[in-house]
């Protein structure tokens, strides 16, 4: 199998994960849950994996990363947390359900929703972002990338937008983090969320938030926290406050050890192979008769990422032949991106993306390329 | 049970800050370890640091240094 979905999750990890992973499974207990050997080893390794990722998002403070499932519950707990009725929060169509599922319920409490559109080629004007922004507007909640076309928003330029008119800035970076530079402080980012089993190339299950010092955000969830039993409220001190239970220990140990392989093979080269196929691919398919391409590709920064259509095929059918015949892994239909769908005027015929690992290689880029011109010439 | 010493018991408000209070103090060579917190200092669960009271000087300089916030610093009997 080619595998080409890794906007999905990515299916080839350095092999030290695993390794991490079932090493952690025969030896960790659980974490701050007493102080043998057991419990202290979950308790390293996972504050080990804070630091890591402190300072790959440039945070103040290992405190500051809190450990969650995945990208959709650190999104829940930051968009449901920070949002009060009579609130107004601005975000754009580019964004995934999970932002966007989140955000419609708060607007059935009482919050005031502005979702901002986006231009022919799916981009987000700045611009616009700052004119929507009002007296009561509490926070822009924007992703980095888009998960269908693989544009970018420029979130330095949003983060400055949201400082000047004091309103939180939540990013979504699902698509980015581990292959785009984020850094919190300079971005004047507020909560960062994030998911580990993507562009981390750790274990699904795995995922977090930064949450700036100063800002307050209200848990979704009470429970065990190994400190404080008698207090019948959960413990305020972060990260504690948003991390309810027992966390995944032995996943939490897998994402270390993929973070430490991104730290020394380093994330510049890892986005530089990544798009490198992209464009390779890219270029290989938009001039086949027949084949539109989505999205923006003359901007310098994109995510690996290219969707597409052949005619007016299905892009289910299209996904199924390439992977039933050229046994390439991609993934068609609406990507749980809805509202970018309906701008790009692909909602009933969806759209085949193609997204890359650094560890694919140009022969199987070349393969695809191939499969696809055979596909649009039937 | 073995015969209880005076100990330097340093408590934390979260299990974050108890880590970085271990990895600090290795770092530094300051002896100690992590115990679960004495019933004598709180009825709750938790880590704590357990040192010789001699180290109190230098813990509190090195926390300081370090960022690492304490609920509390106490002498008790371990």
């Amino acid at each position: 199998m080619i595998y080409m979905d890794n906007a999905a999750t990515t299916l080839h990890k350095p092999p030290q994960v695993a390794k991490a992973i079932v090493q952690a499974l025969n030896s960790i207990g659980n974490a701050g849950r007493g102080a043998t050997e057991a419990s202290l080893g979950a308790s390293r390794v996972i504050y080990d994996t804070r630091e890591k990722l402190c300072r790959l998002f440039g945070g103040e403070s290992p405190n500051r990363i809190v450990f969650t499932a995945n990208s959709t519950e650190s999104l829940n707990i930051a968009i449901k947390g920070i949002l009060n009725p009579g609130d107004h929060v601005i975000t754009t169509v580019l964004e995934h359900n999970s932002v966007l599922r989140p955000l419609y319920e708060c607007r059935e409490r009482g919050i005031e929703l502005t979702i901002l559109g986006c231009d022919g080629k799916g981009n987000i004007s700045c611009e616009n972002i700052e004119s929507a922004v009002k007296e009561n507007t509490r926070a822009i909640v924007c992703t980095h990338g888009s998960n269908l076309t693989g544009n970018m928003i420029d979130i330095s330029a949003v983060g400055a937008i949201a400082e000047k008119h004091h309103v939180l800035f939540v990013v979504d970076a699902s698509q980015t983090a581990g292959v785009f530079p984020v850094d919190v402080q300079k971005m004047k980012i507020d909560i960062l969320c994030f998911t580990g089993h993507k562009s981390l190339r750790g274990p699904q299950g795995t995922g977090g938030m930064y949450v700036r010092t100063g800002v307050g955000v209200r848990p979704l969830l009470s429970g065990g926290s190994g400190v404080d039993t008698y207090n019948i409220h959960h413990p305020k001190e972060m990260p504690t406050a948003l991390e309810a239970g027992t966390l995944n220990g032995h996943g939490i140990a897998g994402l270390n050890a993929a973070l430490s392989y991104l730290e020394e093979i380093g994330m510049d080269s890892v986005r530089a192979q990544e798009l490198s196929l992209m464009r390779m691919f890219y270029e290989g398919i938009c001039g086949i008769p027949g084949v539109k391409v989505y999205g923006d590709f003359e901007t310098r920064q994109r995510c690996p990422i290219v969707s597409f259509n052949i005619g007016d095929y299905d892009s289910s059918e299209v996904s199924d032949e390439l992977f039933s015949v050229y046994g390439i892994a991609t993934r068609p239909g609406a990507h749980c991106a809805p509202l970018m769908h309906k701008a790009l005027g692909t909602k009933d015929q969806g759209a085949v993306r193609f997204s890359f690992s650094h560890y694919n290689t140009e022969e199987e880029v070349q393969t695809a390329i191939e499969a696809v011109r055979k596909l649009a010439e039937d | 049970m073995r015969k209880k010493e005076l100990k330097l018991i340093v408590t934390f408000h979260t299990t974050t800050d108890a880590m970085a209070m271990e990895k600090m103090c290795k770092e530094q060579n300051i002896s100690g370890r992590l115990i679960p917190v004495p019933r004598a200092i709180s009825a709750g669960c938790g880590l704590s640091w357990c040192a010789d009271p001699k180290q109190s000087e230098i813990i509190s300089t090195e926390m300081k240094r370090a960022g690492i916030k304490a609920q509390a610093l106490q002498e008790c009997m371990v």
